[in-house]
């Protein structure tokens, strides 16, 4: 990392979600928890952890999910249709068996109400308190503009969660900074403007999103529309520090659901695309660090 | 009024990051334009308004009703409004101020159509091209709606997620502005969503409670002393009311749709009504905190209504905010009653209401006795648009004062 640096304010939050950006190239996938059921769900995740995640990325699914594309909202409408919950979200982190640190992605209702079934009243604290208690390490509310994010801050910093922030490629000037005073962890970058769901292509807005990123001493993740190898090695050599990937990963699941596939033989296929994704990151590290060398 | 998008702890901007530069530009333009009149916007509004739409719509005295209650009744027409609801206010100015920004497109959601027809329409008058989300079985019970927004020249897109109703159709329309916001306006049909959309909807649907608050005085020569509007999202209601929200001696009512029961069934997630401010509780949907009607996890219930306008699981921020601070009473009318409403006014003052304005007329019907006075009664839309669900409802239970159903009975037409 060379050049003028602007720190993000010191959370000082949790270590874990630094060091799994060490390699420089970090594999962050994501699944809907509970899709299509708790049990098969949980052997998918750990799929992902053999296949060579540095984060995973839990989908707490929520009825309205307004960010998706039709890919995540069919798993969404898949795990609640299986009984998934709050409760059982926790009771899932709580019995997962791997060894990755684990952020939650949901919406903010869910993280509003929860204090309420805790019987606190509605407020983000219960939930944060839960969720650290349960091993998570930090949140993605992508109906959470840091407008809106203060009490939910405040509650992460108070457990040591981290607390990161999607930058849309609308995202800059005042409102960048806003963000970035408030977020911890890493950066999720969004590749290109819409909802999530596999593409091939990798966008010229993720370029820019990155450049204006480029002084912040936090590491970016890219996501939206990750779906190969390929792509993710053009992310990483184009300079992100890690890739985000659901969709594709989804599909893998969706597919199983569709032809009736067992358990084993749809995690098989989640950890082998899970290595082609780490594989490929790994590669445009090399060659992002080869071109930094040659200078 | 609030301006800065917060009532209370009600409003705010609950969205993804690539919709808030659009929500910013939005508010900017919102301040400017209608609050502040810049480049005459709103004098062409309040042109246009009457040129297409018709403005101002009549206060008439209900004579028949009057004599029914012993009260003084006036209905505000805004089934008189182009398009046949009073929709139409705000779909114009949103449309017009589209167009003051310089958006190419127009996207919408709609629930019963009503709000679809009426940016379809608005969107021609103003050569704008659009596209209409609108759930698959919203499609499917409001056929007539979806072809007058094709006949206006608009796309109409089928929402199949969930149960492809109303707040499906705002999720998918979120998500189309989420990839195409540097081009396109969301032209949101109710005084929900984020800031600034519940201020500025307000402020195009409040022609209503301007002209009915001078009207009263005009033909009475004093204030109502309560004004009584059905309440879904809340446009209607808003419209009617906040012009008098100042006024401390008009009672102001909210009449939410009752369904078939108040109660919910937690396991299926469904609410059989969509009484959000009588039974719901605070949380954060589309963009805004306000009340919800959602499972004690916080996952959106399923509402319930005879009239697909009031069908919706959230409302207004505003007005959750003035029935927290006692300045509305929200009220409940179940389907059966809604129904007997709409045949009442349909023979006593041969105005056929759409469903969503009879849920206010069966509330009148039922609390009479507690009103007194003056009594204005925004008639919402006209009914032409629910005659095959009346048909349809009617002959499903016993609706005493009915016509006779048997030449329509039994899948006879």
């Amino acid at each position: 990392m060379a050049g003028q640096r602007r720190s993000a304010v010191d959370r000082s939050a949790n270590s874990d979600l630094a060091a799994a950006f060490e390699d420089g190239s970090a594999y962050i996938p994501y699944l809907a928890v509970g899709d299509p059921s708790y049990e098969r769900s949980k052997a998918y995740v750990e799929a992902l952890a053999r296949g060579g995640a540095d984060i995973i990325e839990l989908g707490l699914p929520f009825s309205e999910p307004i960010a998706e594309g039709p890919t995540i909202q069919n798993a969404i409408v898949r795990a609640l249709e299986g009984g998934m919950s709050p409760e059982l979200f926790f009771q899932f982190v709580e019995e997962l068996d791997v060894d990755v640190p684990l952020v939650c992605m949901t919406y903010y209702n869910l993280i509003y109400q929860y204090g309420r079934t805790a019987g606190d009243g509605p407020g983000p604290e219960a939930f944060v308190e839960k969720a650290a208690s349960a091993g998570i390490s930090g949140f993605v509310v992508p109906d959470l503009p840091a407008e809106e994010a203060d009490p939910l801050r405040a509650a992460c910093d108070e457990h040591g969660l981290d607390l990161i922030f999607i930058v849309a490629p609308t995202t800059e000037g005042d409102r960048l900074e806003r963000m970035m005073q408030r977020v911890s962890g890493y950066v999720y970058v969004q590749a290109r403007l819409g909802t999530t769901g596999a593409r091939s292509d990798v966008s010229d807005q993720t370029t820019a999103s990155l450049d204006r990123l480029a002084d912040y001493d936090l590491p970016k993740a890219v996501g939206f529309g990750i779906s190969g190898g390929k792509q993710a090695e053009r992310i990483v050599a184009n300079g992100a520090d890690g890739i985000i990937v659901g969709s594709a990963l989804v599909d893998i699941v969706a597919d199983g659901v569709e032809n009736d596939e067992p358990t084993e033989a749809v995690a098989d296929r989640l950890e082998t695309l899970s290595r082609e994704l780490k594989a490929g990151a790994q590669r445009g590290y090399e060659a992002r660090q080869a071109n930094v060398d040659a200078k | 009024m609030s301006t800065d998008g917060k009532f209370g702890d009600y409003g705010g901007q609950y969205v993804p990051e690539a919709l808030m530069p659009a929500i910013e530009e939005l508010t900017e333009a919102y301040e400017q334009y209608v609050l502040e009149n810049k480049d005459g916007f709103m004098d062409e509004f309040r042109e246009r308004l009457a040129d297409f739409g018709g403005r101002p719509t009549p206060l008439q005295r209900a004579d028949r009703l009057s004599e029914r209650y012993d009260l003084d009744i006036y209905l505000k027409r805004e089934d008189l409004l182009h398009g046949g609801a009073h929709k139409l206010n705000n779909a114009l100015g949103q449309v017009l101020l589209a167009k003051y920004m310089g958006k190419e497109r127009i996207i919408a959601e709609t629930g019963a159509g009503q709000h679809g027809t009426a940016t379809a329409m608005a969107a021609a008058h103003l050569d704008m091209p659009c596209t209409i989300y609108m759930g698959e079985r919203d499609i499917n019970r409001q056929r007539p709606n979806v072809f007058r927004m094709k006949l206006n020249g608009s796309e109409v897109k089928p929402v199949t997620t969930g149960r492809g109703t109303l707040k499906e159709a705002i999720s998918e329309t979120m998500r189309d502005w989420a990839t195409t916001v540097e081009t396109t306006h969301y032209v949101i049909g109710s005084v929900v969503g984020p800031h600034p959309f519940p201020v500025m909807v307000r402020d195009f649907q409040s022609v209503i409670s301007e002209e009915a608050r001078e009207q009263t005085i005009e033909k009475t020569g004093s204030l109502p002393d309560s004004v009584i509007a059905c309440a879904g999202g809340g446009s209607n209601t808003m419209g009617s009311f906040a012009k008098f929200v100042d006024d401390e001696s008009v009672s102001l009512y909210a009449v939410e749709a009752g369904g078939s029961s108040l109660r919910v069934d937690e396991d299926a997630g469904v609410a059989p009504n969509s009484a959000s401010l009588s039974t719901g509780n605070e949380g954060v949907l589309h963009g805004a905190r306000t009340k919800l009607l959602q499972d004690t996890a916080g996952q959106i219930m399923e509402s319930h209504s005879v009239s697909s306008g009031l069908d919706y699981a959230g409302v207004g921020p505003e007005l959750a905010y003035l029935v927290d601070t006692d300045r509305v009473t929200p009220v409940t009318v179940d389907d059966d009653a809604a129904l007997e409403g709409f045949h009442r006014l349909s023979q006593t003052e041969g105005i056929i209401p759409a469903l969503e304005t009879a849920h206010a007329f069966g509330y009148l019907e039922e609390h009479h006795e507690e009103l007194s006075g003056t009594v204005v009664v925004n008639v919402s839309g006209r009914g032409d648009k629910d005659l095959e669900t009346v048909i349809e409802e009617t002959d499903a239970r016993d609706v005493p004062n009915a016509p006779d159903m048997s030449m329509f009975s039994g899948g006879g037409m």
